[in-house]
């Protein structure tokens, strides 16, 4: 097989790993959010929801919950197609630990800033939307942003419930064409592409948000 | 006279096991200016931040401007406050934090006007006119448009006086607002206080280490140790004939320095 | 199909086989970890080298590594090694994919815990006289390791809780035997969540082992002799 071709496949694959991570990072965020968020602030038991989740997701293993959500969630009568489950059990994993990212972001702006919103009466939730919360989403980023690079590793585990991602592709080239060495050296590049575009762009971010912090510094 | 303006009576407070306050009692009239001295550890900063509703008391009462503070009237008793009982008491109160607070992602003008827009719904134009007098008064008209991260530490704390003056207190807790400075930014941060207290009248809760400031700016003096008050009268009786030892022995230890 | 209903004889049936699987999980767990610490050192000190063309080149192998998925490089070394000649078995490569991509997160965490030393101490072992593998040896390594602990055993953690894609490259290790179970019986209820409950055991009964060997370790270091 020509190199060309090689390429134009495994472009096809990486197509489908980038609309994965398109669709599991924004559950991801919201997860991370909202239990976060809960996780820090709701009454007790959603509380222990929240912690059911989080030790859930991050204690057993990726693949394991991607396969359960596959293969086992049919007994229950939920049939779902490879793409959804892939989204849901990537997104719900990198969530989980995106959960810890929020409240530790969360729990490192200065206890000062609190009192001084008290001091000046804010409402809890004045508090945490208009003093904390701008204070913690620049410390998310750097966190976030290797979460998100975890998350495009992880979308190479779809491969193993048959969908057409870029490591899928790889291994069905490498099975045909035996040009094994050429194929997964160029997917492994794909992917440090992918990650050094990720790094790049959070980079970015970060820079923009903590301008409006004044030079980036978070102690006043 | 008047009733006091704030009443702590016969009040609690503990951290785990450390008793701050074991039966407290403390007054101050409306209109006056108390410093709090003493060493570290004696529960200067506490009495500040309690009145502030920072922190819980453990028993006890406290009246702030004619009601209590930490506890309100429901169905003929007295049971501890709600959020909304001590949303109302903190409009009476303001505070300058020895770390300044301020906050960082808002410019000195947004850290002035902020409260009073979301909390008083002042208007904006009504709330940044004020915040402009208010920088005028503290000598930073021409930062408003900075980030705290850019002042120096005088000119921060001087926003943070700025900040707490925004919401029109009756009440002004100082909380060793000098302290985090390096010596010679001090008296640009204690001016703005002498100035304000000749404008205006206030009432005033200093916690200083500034001897010679607690000793020109205060009606009464208060010596605090071990959660107690030891001594307390006008600051040229304190400050020239202390009559207890431990008092004697605090003030030494400064002018020793 | 076989219904909602969770079948217990059946999950007695299957759960020593499943057992006997998690000791190949342990073992890729153990020598993975070991080849990943040493892989870690040799990073760490590698970037430390007065080489910089060397400290650079490794800072992107160890970049590489860490920024591309662990099965692509399970999948390299099973497919691509065979070309240069070396075969190895699904554990060897497995413990050797293992091995190489923990190394490369381990190396941060060694590299921070060095550069965590005082310089004091460099400048006194440089004062004594001591040689270079002295240094690390006597000062700087038996100061590093406690702060290391806490991040090295969550590495080691996460690595434990990726050696299901090992599976992958048909190594007999829980997830492979609940899959072949659950093939053959058409029933993956019992058989994936035994493994679900299995590694959610291990892994907090293990950060739990890893708080106690924090909690216990000298804080003033050791001795390595």
């Amino acid at each position: 097989m020509e190199f060309g071709e090689i390429v134009s496949v495994l472009l096809q694959g990486a197509v489908v790993t980038i609309q994965i991570v398109a669709m599991a990072l924004p559950l991801a965020v919201l997860m991370a959010f909202s239990f976060g968020l809960i996780r820090l602030y709701a009454p007790t038991p959603f509380k222990q929801i929240a912690i059911v989740y989080i030790e859930f997701f991050r204690g057993t293993s990726a693949l394991i919950q991607l396969y359960w959500i596959y293969f086992v969630l049919p007994f229950f009568g939920i049939t779902i197609d490879a793409m959804t489950a892939a989204v849901v059990a990537l997104g719900l994993n990198i969530g989980a630990y995106g959960t810890e990212v929020v409240r530790g972001a969360i729990q490192s702006v200065p206890k000062g800033q609190y009192e001084a919103s008290i001091a000046l009466n804010f409402t809890s939730s004045q508090r945490l939307w208009r003093i904390i919360m701008p204070q913690a989403l620049v410390n998310m980023i750097p966190p976030f942003g290797n979460l998100a690079i975890e998350l495009v590793k992880a979308t190479s585990l779809v491969s193993l419930i048959t969908i057409g991602d870029l490591t899928f592709k790889a291994k069905m080239l490498a099975d045909t064409t035996l040009q094994v060495g050429e194929i997964f050296g160029v997917v492994l590049l794909f992917y440090f592409v992918m990650a050094q575009f990720l790094v790049f762009f959070i980079r970015r971010l970060e820079t923009h948000l903590s301008k409006g912090l004044g030079r980036g510094g978070l102690h006043s | 006279m008047s009733a006091p303006i704030i009443e702590f009576k016969n009040v609690k407070k503990c951290f785990g096991e450390t008793v701050i306050f074991s039966d407290f009692n403390f007054k101050v009239e409306e209109n006056e200016i108390v410093s709090i001295i003493g060493p570290s550890g004696s529960g200067k900063s506490t009495l500040l931040r309690i009145l502030m509703t920072l922190e819980g008391i453990d028993g006890g009462y406290i009246n702030v401007a004619g009601e209590s503070l930490w506890h309100m009237p429901w169905q003929g008793q007295h049971v501890p406050a709600n959020n909304k009982h001590l949303h109302k008491m903190r409009n009476h109160l303001g505070m300058v934090f020895q770390h300044f607070n301020l906050f960082p992602h808002m410019t000195v003008k947004r850290n002035i006007t902020e409260a009073p827009m979301r909390v008083k719904g002042v208007s904006r134009a009504e709330a940044e006119e004020f915040a402009e007098k208010l920088l005028q008064l503290v000598g930073l008209a021409d930062k408003a448009d900075s980030y705290p991260n850019d002042l120096s530490g005088g000119q921060k704390q001087r926003v943070g006086i700025a900040r707490a003056l925004a919401m029109k207190p009756s009440i002004l807790l100082l909380d060793e607002i000098t302290s985090a400075l390096d010596p010679e930014l001090v008296d640009e941060v204690l001016d703005v206080i002498r100035n304000l207290v000749k404008e205006e009248s206030f009432t005033m809760l200093l916690v200083t280490h500034e001897m010679y400031f607690a000793r020109e700016i205060s009606d009464r003096v208060c010596f605090f140790d071990k959660g107690a008050i030891v001594e307390e009268g006008e600051p040229e009786a304190i400050f020239t004939q202390p009559k207890e030892e431990r008092t004697k022995a605090f003030l030494n230890a400064y002018i020793g320095q | 199909m076989n219904g909602f209903h969770w079948d217990w004889a059946f999950t007695w049936e299957v759960f020593p086989m499943i057992l006997t699987a998690a000791k190949v999980t342990l073992l890729a767990t153990l020598l993975g970890s070991i080849f990943a610490i040493v892989m870690g050192l040799v990073f760490a000190l590698l970037r430390r080298s007065n080489s910089r063309t060397l400290r650079i080149s490794i800072y992107w192998v160890v970049e590489f590594i860490r920024s591309t998925p662990l099965l692509v490089q399970i999948f390299f070394l099973y497919y691509v090694m065979p070309e240069f000649g070396i075969s190895m078995s699904p554990l060897a490569t497995g413990v050797f994919a293992l091995g190489l991509h923990y190394g490369a997160y381990l190396s941060e965490v060694f590299r921070s815990g060095i550069d965590g030393i005082e310089k004091g101490q460099w400048e006194a072992a440089r004062a004594l006289n001591l040689t270079i593998v002295d240094t690390y040896k006597d000062i700087v390594l038996p100061q590093a390791i406690r702060p290391m602990i806490p991040a090295t055993g969550n590495y080691i953690i996460a690595m434990f809780k990726e050696t299901p894609q090992l599976s992958a490259i048909t190594l007999l290790e829980m997830l492979q035997m609940a899959k072949i179970i659950g093939s053959e019986n058409f029933r993956y209820l019992e058989p994936f969540t035994l493994v679900g409950i299995l590694y959610l055991v291990f892994s907090l009964l293990a950060a739990y082992g890893i708080h106690q060997v924090e909690r216990r370790f000298p804080k003033e270091g050791f001795s390595l002799k």
